[in-house]
């Protein structure tokens, strides 16, 4: 038990190692993921501007602009993650491995936070600096909480769209293609949720970003609280349930994938 | 004690989509009825044509695929109903393979290959270091894997099966497409790391004849998904030891001579095209050395020119040939 524990570690580690290593030795990379997202976000800022939106709804669309960089990383990267190692061949070499293939999610959630966080950080701090957002932090602690289980529940949720691509490729891509613009939407990315009434917002709340940005937007700006869509601490809770619920999820859908493609011979690519 | 590897009837089959203008799907039979037993410490070679069922035998050895039905246990654990187990005593290398990531230098995808065994960083790196430099590949440790040329790519994969130390290491053609140097030097060493661990195992596929010869204690011929022999490879070619075996060459011909293994005293016949030479190889099973004036005779009769005619031993691919009545290599 000790030792299953200690090898799924080192094989979280070792496979965020791939990312980390990745972004240092590319640093054109860093630029286009930093720079365009900025650019991306401060169009938003220039609309509200010109409608003459209160003030808070620039601080909403920074921190909006920021977060986006998680999920962009959850549908792009973490989520067909698999279908591009089969395409390479690693794919089999993960799976006759002695590990959970959580783990190996796992790592390259890390890898792909490290990467993401350093985008989010710069479209947060420069755009907040260069369009003077002012912030009002209500609590620090809850702040931290729902940041957290975002995160949990956004990557749990990538993890279940991962054991999809085990099998699909073409398929399951369409559909985050598919996916991509409605979750812009009703994730409230660039304006509060709650702008959306009530009820599609409730359906919105499956996707925990939604919540995430409201709780967050609410702990963050002085009349936050007046734009936000459920109390905090009712979010804070529904994002721990539903980190729960997509944690639970994928460790099925793993294993059901997993068992499905061994028994169809589709978990390797047959002329290999 | 266990053996390394045992299969009791086991078969798989492959489920082929329907096509739009065909009612009903269509089934491969990549595995029929399979039955082998692999000692600890062997080398074991599975030895068959395109599309004989040998990564499919892997496959489900390595915990990758399901049989359809019967049993395969590893180590003495059972890959269906135990698979976690089974994993933490296998490793799998195939030929040109892709693994890896090339932002990566070759240390370190073998690092981090080592790491989902749980290797100690330490261990992992003297291994690494060591089989590097014993495949010549020391002074490319730090060259990212996408500037290797194919042959170090597949060392690189060849090593990286070895640093997770398994009990049974399974190689699905390892030497594919490799020039000869290197193949050598891959042979060798997986034939002394068994050689040098009396409880390693190793089971690997090839369509090399000559590799799994030269390198098998044991080698089943498999063919259809079916084995049909199973033996050292000496006990293999004695099998053959009273016939008379007879290889000609003629001018490259599309004619596919199938009469010819109707002629009295001929056993099994098959035939081989060599386009690069220019050539075809008739190899002859023959019941006794009389025979051979039989075929020279029906070959005159037929026109055709003789350019070459050798009695030789039986060599494994005789052996294929008098089994299955058809040469390995005229698959490809
Ligand atoms: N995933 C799959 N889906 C459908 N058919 C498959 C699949 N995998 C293998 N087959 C079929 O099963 C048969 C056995 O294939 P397998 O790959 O095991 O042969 P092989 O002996 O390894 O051949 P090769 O020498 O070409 O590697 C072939 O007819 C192949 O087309
Ligand atoms: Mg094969």
């Amino acid at each position: 038990m000790k030792t299953d524990l200690k090898t799924n570690l080192k094989s979280i580690w070792a496979r965020a190692y791939v990312r980390i290593v990745g972004a240092n030795r590319e640093p054109s990379w860093i630029l286009s993921e930093t720079v365009l997202p900025l650019l991306n976000t401060a169009a938003f800022v220039y609309v509200y501007k010109a409608l003459r939106a209160p003030e808070e709804y620039i601080g909403f669309v920074i921190l909006g602009g920021a977060m986006t960089a998680y999920w962009m990383n959850v549908l792009w990267s973490m989520a067909s993650q698999f279908y591009w190692e089969k395409e390479m061949g690693n794919l089999e070499l993960y799976l006759i491995a002695p590990i959970s293939r959580m783990s190996i999610l796992l790592g390259m959630a890390i890898g792909g936070i490290f990467y993401a966080t350093l985008r989010a950080v710069v479209v947060f701090v420069f755009g907040s600096l260069i369009f003077r957002v002012n912030f009002f932090i209500s609590g620090v602690v809850e702040l931290f909480l729902i940041f957290i289980l975002t995160m949990i529940a956004l990557y749990g949720m990538g993890m279940f769209f991962a054991s999809l691509f085990m099998l699909w490729g073409r398929e399951a891509w369409h559909t985050s293609n598919l996916f991509q613009e409605p979750i812009y939407l009703l994730g409230g990315f660039f304006f509060p949720v709650k702008t959306l009434g009530y009820t599609v917002a409730m359906f919105a709340s499956a996707i925990p970003i939604s919540l995430g940005l409201d709780g967050m937007r609410q702990l963050c700006f002085k009349t936050g609280k007046t734009l936000g869509f459920l109390d905090v601490k009712i979010e804070i809770l529904l994002l721990l349930g539903l980190s729960i619920f997509y944690i639970w999820i994928s460790h099925y859908a793993l294993l059901f994938m997993e068992n499905l493609g061994k028994k169809q011979g589709r978990l390797t690519l047959k002329w290999q | 004690m266990n053996h390394a590897i045992e299969t009791l009837k086991l078969n798989r089959t492959f489920k082929i989509k329907k096509a739009k203008d065909k009612p009903a799907p269509s089934f491969i039979t990549a595995l029929e009825e399979v039955n082998l037993t692999i000692n600890k410490g062997e080398l074991f070679g599975l030895l068959g044509p395109n599309g004989a069922g040998k990564t499919t035998l892997i496959k489900i050895l390595c915990t990758l695929l399901l049989p359809t039905s019967g049993t395969a246990l590893v180590d003495g654990v059972d890959v269906v109903k135990n698979p976690a187990l089974v994993r933490r005593r296998i490793n799998m290398v195939s030929g040109g393979e892709h693994s890896g990531y090339g932002i990566l230098n070759v240390r370190e995808n073998l690092w981090m290959f080592s790491q989902f065994y749980g290797v100690p960083k330490k261990i992992a790196y003297e291994r690494i270091d060591t089989l590097l430099k014993l495949f010549g590949l020391d002074e490319f440790a730090k060259t990212r894997i996408g500037k290797l040329s194919t042959g170090m790519r597949q060392k690189m994969n060849v090593i990286r099966g070895f640093v997770s130390d398994p009990e049974i290491l399974f190689f699905d053609e390892p030497t594919l497409g490799l020039d000869v140097q290197i193949a050598r030097e891959v042979r060798k060493y997986i034939a002394n790391w068994v050689k040098n661990n009396s409880q390693k195992t190793v089971l690997l596929t090839t369509h090399y004849m000559a590799e799994a010869d030269e390198l098998c204690d044991r080698i089943a011929i498999i063919d259809h998904g079916k084995v049909i022999a199973c033996d050292s490879p000496s006990n293999l070619k004695k099998l053959l030891r009273k016939e008379t075996i007879v290889h000609i060459e003629i001018n490259l011909t599309d004619e596919n001579f199938e009469h010819f293994s109707q002629l009295p005293g001929v056993k099994k016949f098959a035939l081989e095209h060599k386009h690069n030479i220019g050539r075809t190889e008739l190899k002859f099973i023959l019941e006794n050395d009389s025979a051979i004036s039989q075929v020279t005779q029906a070959l005159s009769s037929n026109g055709s020119k003789i350019i070459s005619l050798s009695k030789t031993d039986p060599s494994l691919e005789d052996v294929f040939v008098a089994l299955v009545g058809r040469s390995l290599e005229s698959e490809n």
